[in-house]
């Protein structure tokens, strides 16, 4: 299986569709090499601004450029994106509902070495509770390239989650489209939901606990909000058991998604996996999610323990 | 439109301010009473606009960026046509078109939601940039506060226009030295505002009386080349109601029915 960080995917697919879609330009925060947004200055130096380590006024500047009927793109490590130019994000973009497409890269622990203070595992929550953002977390470099595509043509603020780690790219073509969840794996003794790179870990456990027998079904839920409440119930019904894995506090995030849904509604086993209420720290990728509990064979355990 | 109609419209849109703020029983009545001059020389004499068609993709484009004089935006686009004075009574009340700060979804002639300090002239500087991408004529104008110039995102800002030549990009800088806390200096001095514009790339012109309609309008009026331009408007804060002139206890207080009917008999012809 081959591997692409669904960062290095976003840069390829900005590029190509500049070629199709002359309205759009990307904003970055002196972090295009990073973000991989430089793919699309090279190409079309005359569409990117750079606008320096100043991510506020980036965010603010994208507001004005839609204004102008442009479709800006606009790019850097979530922490900063997310975090740091929240409430630029918030009143400039969100309120007025402006068409400013957010995407930002390096999210959650996977973005390793940098540590705790780089590795935004907040930003889903953030970003959800603003009224009206659409948040989606694609689960691979297809997927990436798929959703940048969506997002162009989607009319609206839109927050993108990228990571910086390489992840399996899936074999199967699946189909994307916002708002529709992606059934990965039937099953029946357990229903996983998850997003981003946490789709291929919980693939990879439900494979391990078929091997014991266990059929446990994983449903990509690429778009947080709006979410897919009618696939979540349904299979949250059928399984009687629900576990919600993502690279991501546990409080706010696809887990507390999820939870929304079927609350009063469903009734069946419910817990969450992801970071639990504490921040990251440095070390490679992997190891760091291993410390976290993030990898299939954790993922596996955590399962059989709540069948 | 000349001098002497300019500061009738003037004398309009201060009574449009005393009116919704009376009405409303709060809002910002000094900082929207200081800027008058600056937004209503922008609306009248400057801006390529049509109030019928408010969303014309060949206007030019203005942000008040110190939002919360939201009273003299507003009184200013009903001078000009864009909305109607009957909508004065609803400022801030619900359902509302005029909410406290500007809402770009719900008023015509308004093109960014301010109200958060700091942010609107980023917005003025993606609107300026975009134009000049686009090869478009498109002027932007931004009306920003002086105590919003504390904000450290003005001078990202202001560093970005410069960077990326936005000779198209007018920063008007309402300085009436007062903020709610206070004075300026009293509060967080801004030092030289003058300099520091002047040392991030802004062409600056300095008004000793940024409420004199014609320093107003030849500052407006002066060609830049290659430079952003910053208009630092000396203003006094309540400007026009003699009870308000210079008081800081006016940033956020309305009048009552008395002191309504006293500044619109000062305000009167």
């Amino acid at each position: 299986m081959s591997e692409k960080a669904t960062r290095v995917a976003y840069g390829e697919a900005l590029v190509e569709l500049g070629a199709v879609n002359d309205k759009v330009v990307v904003l970055d925060a002196d972090l295009a090499g990073a973000t991989n947004t430089n793919k699309f200055a090279k190409a079309y130096p005359q569409r990117f601004f750079n606008m320096g380590i100043a991510e506020a006024n980036m965010v603010n500047v994208a507001a004005g450029l839609s204004t102008m009927g442009l479709v800006p793109f606009c790019s850097t490590f979530a922490m900063f994106g997310a975090g740091r130019a929240y409430e630029q994000v918030r009143n400039s973009i969100a309120y007025p509902r402006f068409n400013v497409k957010l995407c930002m890269t390096h999210a959650g622990l996977s973005v390793g070495e940098d540590g705790g203070s780089h590795q935004a595992i907040e930003d889903i929550a953030l970003m959800r509770v603003i009224p009206g953002m659409t948040v989606i977390v694609p689960a691979d470099a297809n997927e990436a390239r798929k959703a940048v595509f969506a997002a162009a043509e989607f009319e609206g603020p839109m927050y993108l989650r990228f990571a910086r780690m390489n992840t399996p790219v899936f074999e199967e073509d699946y189909p994307f489209e916002i708002g529709k969840a992606n059934v990965m794996r039937q099953g029946t003794d357990a229903v996983v939901f998850a997003c981003g790179m946490m789709v291929g870990e919980s693939l990879a456990a439900a494979e391990q606990l078929a091997a014991e027998g266990k059929q446990v079904a994983v449903i990509n839920v690429h778009t947080i909000k709006p979410i897919d409440a009618a696939c979540v119930r349904e299979w949250a019904e059928k399984c009687g058991n629900v576990i919600t894995v993502e690279e991501h506090s546990v409080i706010g995030g696809l887990g507390d998604a999820v939870a929304d849904v079927l609350m009063g509604q469903v009734n069946c086993k419910f817990k969450k996996i992801g970071v639990q209420d504490q921040f990251g720290q440095s070390g490679k990728a992997k190891d760091v999610l291993r410390e976290y509990g993030l990898t299939a064979p954790q993922i596996a355990e955590a399962i059989k323990a709540a069948l | 439109m000349q001098t002497a109609e300019l500061k009738q419209v003037c004398k309009a849109v201060r009574r449009n301010i005393i009116n919704m703020t009376a009405n409303a029983g709060s809002g910002h009545p000094g900082g929207s009473l200081s800027a008058v001059e600056l937004v209503t020389c922008i609306f009248f004499n400057h801006m390529r606009v049509d109030p019928q068609n408010p969303k014309d993709p060949h206007r030019d484009r203005f942000v008040l960026s110190k939002g919360h004089a939201a009273p003299c935006y507003y009184g200013v686009l009903a001078e000009r046509g864009f909305i109607s004075r009957d909508e004065f009574q609803n400022f801030r009340q619900l359902h509302s078109i005029l909410q406290g700060h500007p809402d770009a979804k719900k008023v015509p002639g308004v093109d960014a939601s301010t109200g958060s300090l700091g942010q609107g002239l980023s917005i003025a500087v993606g609107m300026a940039l975009g134009a000049k991408h686009l090869g478009q004529d498109t002027r932007v104008y931004a009306v920003c506060g002086d105590g919003e110039c504390q904000e450290g995102q003005i001078w990202e800002a202001m560093m970005a226009a410069s960077h990326y030549h936005l000779d198209n990009l007018t920063v008007c800088i309402d300085n009436n030295g007062l903020q709610i806390d206070g004075s300026n200096d009293e509060v967080m001095s801004l030092g030289d505002l003058a300099a520091k514009l002047r040392a991030f790339g802004m062409e600056v012109f300095e008004l000793a009386d940024g409420n004199d309609v014609e320093a107003v309008e030849a500052a407006l009026s002066a060609p830049v080349s290659g430079k952003p331009k910053a208009i630092l408007a000396h203003t006094v804060k309540g400007k026009g109601v003699s009870f308000m002139e210079g008081q800081v206890g006016w940033h956020g207080k309305a009048p009552g029915e008395e002191q309504r009917q006293q500044a619109l008999q000062e305000l009167e012809g």
